[in-house]
């Protein structure tokens, strides 16, 4: 079964190096050269990027070898792959259901194994959702840490790119491969300047002995009883094997999602102007006022998601709105920082489930994006902080895979790959 | 629970802005979601002015001329090019 997983099936043959005999899927939105690159969109059907992303450039140098392109949510925007103008993909461990999204192809394709290891990219949850619904280990690094060059943005001030794998330490051999400042992306930090190094894999021990987890007590408040209750019994695990837990309250996560969708749809609204079907993407063909023109290629490429997101960032970037909207939000932002930065005082990790609840049934929730929005609780607040987060399967539902986040400080990579090969 | 602050016209002064062309059924869904969606955002009105650490530096490099895209490759993807340059839509 395929289950859609991809949008394009291609062999790109790598060197040679520590990913040699792997194949490692790669999410629609970060350029290969002389392959398309769609963004799950009909405006780049036929786009064909000159060039390779950095964090391509580092797979092939790895020796790994890319299968194809995945499927995701249009631009990135979704909680379900539902949004992808190539059709949907379906959840290889939750037949009948959505993987997650918006990376839902690339966990799709190591939940099947039609792919021994992926990447996604993660602007508000888009690596920790559909590892999570599909059963598979997903890692969003800290801001900076992985080369955005290539990656077709978003929102630039939150996204990363992030491997998904069976494994946590094979999540931390694919994070090593593609960590590391990048000349070409003036936000990538060398992590040695923050006291670290880059030995992810050597990280992933088990060893949780004297670990100290911070339970945030928002992030369990709206989630679903039996995702809760999977939720501690993997606390339970861990505190078997040495772990110690103390529940703290991060008020200001109560106005993450909103704080996270106005920055993204203000972000995206700008980062899309860009497709104008002039130097690539549809153009339509039209002539005349060249706003106008402008306007039926965009109407044509774009699907109603990502026309929903780029008009509301658009009004909250507007005169009149702006201070309302997205200056609010900056402060949320920031609020969200000092109460992260503040809990990490106290604990090793902060650990939640990493979504509110398991996996929809396939169209079930097309119709209504608030609802859609909201799922992203537990995600999103991570990207605001530009902390680094873990997602491990930790047990199902009937079924339904449910997954346990662990976040933790800037640059602590090998803290939250530590604290999850524990339990995966 | 739409307090519908966003009508249908509102709706297309926006799409204007966005250079985004709507047709009647999406414009009638996103006059109907967007006040929902807009009245949940307002919550933000709780939230307290906050100090924001600057967190990103300029990074400077020195303005050498050095190897770029090739000209060919840039217009690849282009619908219409025009002596080696990007071709707009016709201006009527």
């Amino acid at each position: 079964m395929s289950h859609n997983a991809f949008i394009t099936e291609v062999e790109i043959d790598g060197e040679t190096g520590p990913l040699d005999g792997k194949t490692v899927a790669v999410k629609d939105n970060i350029s290969t050269e002389g392959v398309r690159t769609t963004c799950g969109s009909a405006m780049l059907e036929e786009y064909v990027p000159p060039y390779d992303a950095t964090v391509v450039e580092q797979l092939k140098r790895a020796g790994a070898t890319i299968p194809g392109k995945t499927n995701m949510d249009e631009f990135g925007m979704g909680t379900t792959t539902e949004t992808s103008a190539f059709g949907p993909t379906e959840n290889p461990a939750a037949p009948g259901h959505v993987p997650g999204g918006s990376s839902g192809g690339s966990a799709a394709a190591v939940a099947s194994g039609a792919a021994d290891l992926a990447l996604g990219t993660d602007t508000g949850g888009s690596v920790r959702c559909p590892a999570a619904f599909c059963g598979v280990v997903g890692i969003k690094p800290t801001y900076g840490l992985v080369s955005r060059y290539g990656l077709i943005a978003y929102a630039n001030s939150l996204e990363q790119v992030g491997p998904l794998a069976p494994t946590v330490e094979e999540a931390a051999q694919l994070l090593e491969v593609i960590a590391g400042p990048d000349e070409r992306d003036g936000t990538t930090h060398d992590v040695r300047d923050h006291g670290t190094d880059y030995e992810y894999a050597a990280a992933a021990d088990g060893d949780v002995d004297g670990l100290e987890i911070g339970v945030p007590t928002e992030l369990l408040e709206g989630a679903e009883e039996t995702v809760v209750e999977q939720f501690w019994e993997a606390i339970e695990e861990l505190e078997g094997q040495g772990a110690s837990y103390h529940e703290v309250s991060l008020p200001s996560l109560e106005h993450a999602v909103e704080a996270y969708y106005v920055i993204a749809m203000s972000e995206a609204s700008s980062n899309l102007a860009r497709f104008d079907g002039v130097r690539y993407g549809n153009s339509g063909g039209y002539d005349g006022n060249w706003n106008e023109t402008f306007a039926k290629a965009r109407e044509e490429g774009f699907g109603e998601e990502v026309k929903r997101r780029i008009l509301l960032g658009t009004y909250a970037l507007s005169a009149g709105y702006h201070d309302k909207y997205y200056k609010k939000a900056q402060d949320a932002r920031a609020w969200v920082q000092q109460d992260f930065d503040e809990a990490l005082d106290d604990a090793d990790v902060l650990a939640s489930p990493t979504m509110p609840v398991t996996p929809f049934e396939l169209g079930e929730s097309l119709s209504d994006p608030l609802k859609m929005y909201l799922a992203d609780a537990n995600t999103t607040p991570v990207n605001l902080a530009n902390l680094p987060a873990i997602s491990v399967p930790v047990g199902d539902d009937n079924g339904l895979p449910v997954g346990l986040q662990l976040v933790g400080p800037a640059f602590g990579e090998k803290e939250i790959i530590r604290a999850g090969s524990a339990l995966a | 629970m739409s307090d519908s602050v966003v009508g249908p016209d509102e709706v297309d002064h926006i799409a204007d802005l966005a250079r985004v062309e709507l047709d009647d059924d999406e414009r009638a869904l996103f006059a109907e979601q967007f006040g929902e969606i807009l009245s949940y955002f307002e919550t933000l009105d709780e939230v307290p002015e906050t100090e924001r650490e600057p967190e990103l530096t300029n990074v400077m490099r020195p303005d050498n001329r050095r190897e770029s895209l090739d000209r060919d490759d840039a217009l690849k993807n282009a619908e219409e090019t025009e002596d080696g340059q990007f071709k707009g839509p016709r201006v009527s």
